[in-house]
């Protein structure tokens, strides 16, 4: 009898290595565009501030996630594609 | 009854099972975007019909697996594929009734096996397959998703926490719009397969084609057409059980549940490993409710629908191997069986008219049943 766990444990290893890192990317992206001038990050949520645009570091870090979890996708579909 | 003819019935057949494949999985890929309200829902299953059908085009690695692997292809004929198709069929509008998210292919699966063990006799069907292709994912494939899920949405609510409410809700139903999107894409890539795989199998056991070949094109397009067009039809039912009834899902947990899914069937596509995604599906919304509180997810209704699982291969293998055993009488047999088929199929869609669930009330659920909500 024959098992492929090799198969088996790699689909669950690089499943879980590509959804951990892409979830967790977006929610960076989220937490970089909340980063705004007279609001700071620790600060609860819903405390009334943060009404002005994110910072431009907010925005660098969150174009970074944005930019990385895109590529992971597009290397997955390369990979189905191929 | 003329080869030819019945080789038209049994892709006819494998099309119909295919429509049916769509219309009881489309809850998988769009369930939490309808539920979060990320996507309205006539958009939501037009948006995956249309993502079925260019995923079909994709990969054929699935396809080549089954066909060439879990029976004997010289043991069996059209007759027998046509049994199983019938089990099949049969097995996936029942639980479509029920609103249960029960596994189009391992109804499939039960089918051909039931089918083929009538027909041909145990050494027909190859177990040592069975088992590392088709039973083992099936019973690992759920917990490895639901773990993921469970870890992923643990840690995506503790770092969005620190985010803006209303730009993390906005932000997650967003990538929600990709990964239903990706995992509709996905779900065309493995289960528009599967059709292609019988319908394969089907040719080259009538001698159409010759053994170890890959799905023709026309194969490959009227599996991505039927499977799409099932998709847009959208098995309300099945949407509003694992939308609604699994759990009360926040945008962040519909995309970790979809990314997770994706994730684990695009992995094992290209690996050709042939996963349910139903069951991929199921395991990671479940996951994805227990990654935000254990206590919301309503247990029970995993009960139910584990059982239903459990019972999946079984019951679309006797179903089969009783509509084998028919049919291997004659041309009559056969006429019985498809005659048989079609009355079962029509009071199974005349009964669900009973309670309509459709695009306009599928998020309006009524209060949980004790059952649902028993641990």
């Amino acid at each position: 009898m024959h098992i492929d766990w090799a198969t088996l444990v790699a689909v669950a290893v690089v499943a879980a290595a590509a959804a951990l890192t892409v979830v967790l990317l977006i929610a960076f992206a989220l937490v970089g565009l909340s980063l705004r001038p007279d609001r700071h990050v620790d600060r609860p949520p819903g405390s009334g501030a943060g009404n002005g645009s994110a910072t431009t570091l907010g925005k660098v870090i969150s174009g970074l996630c944005l930019l990385t979890a895109g590529l992971i996708v597009s290397y997955g579909l390369y990979l189905i594609v191929t | 009854m003329d080869v030819t003819v019945f080789v038209v019935v049994v892709v006819l057949t494998a099309l119909i099972f295919d429509f049916t494949n769509g219309f009881h999985d489309t809850a998988n890929a769009m369930a939490t975007s309808i539920a979060t309200g990320a996507l309205r829902p006539k958009l939501a299953v037009a948006l995956a019909g249309l993502l079925n059908l260019a995923g079909a085009f994709l990969s054929v690695a699935v396809a080549k697996t089954i066909s060439g692997g879990l029976v004997d292809e010289t043991l069996i004929n059209p007759v027998v594929i046509f049994a199983g198709l019938v089990g099949a069929i049969l097995w996936n509008l029942t639980t479509w009734y029920f609103g249960l998210p029960s596994s189009s292919s391992h109804a499939l699966f039960g089918g051909l096996i039931g089918a083929t063990w009538v027909a041909g006799g145990a050494d027909a069907i190859h177990f040592n397959t069975v088992l590392n292709k088709v039973i083992l994912p099936a019973l690992l494939s759920p917990l490895v998703a639901a773990l993921i899920a469970i870890s992923v949405t643990f840690l995506a609510l503790r770092v969005s926490s620190r985010a803006e409410p209303g730009l993390a809700r906005r932000g997650f139903k967003r990538g929600q719009t990709v990964s239903s999107s990706l995992l509709a894409l996905a779900h065309g890539t493995n289960d528009a397969q599967k059709t292609m795989g019988v319908i394969t199998l089907t040719l080259i056991t009538s001698g159409l084609l010759a053994p170890g070949s890959a799905p023709p094109f026309w194969v490959v397009l009227c599996a991505g057409l039927a499977i799409a067009l099932g998709t847009y039809m959208g098995g309300w039912r099945i949407i509003r059980t694992l939308g609604k009834r699994v759990s009360e899902i926040q945008p962040v947990q519909g995309f970790a549940a979809e990314t997770t899914s994706a994730a684990v069937i695009l992995t094992s596509t290209h690996l050709g490993l042939p996963l349910s995604t139903t069951q991929v599906c199921t395991g990671s919304i479940f996951g994805a409710g227990a990654g935000g509180r254990l206590a919301a997810v309503r247990w029970g209704m995993a009960g139910r629908i584990v059982l239903a699982w459990s019972f999946t291969l079984p019951a679309a293998a006797v179903v089969g191997a009783a509509a084998s055993w028919l049919a291997a009488t004659g041309p009559v047999g056969v006429i019985v069986v498809a005659l048989t088929g079609v009355a079962v199929a029509a009071g199974i869609y005349v009964a669900s008219r009973r309670s309509v669930v459709n695009a306009f009330n599928v998020n309006d659920v009524p209060p949980p049943t004790r059952a649902d909500i028993a641990a």
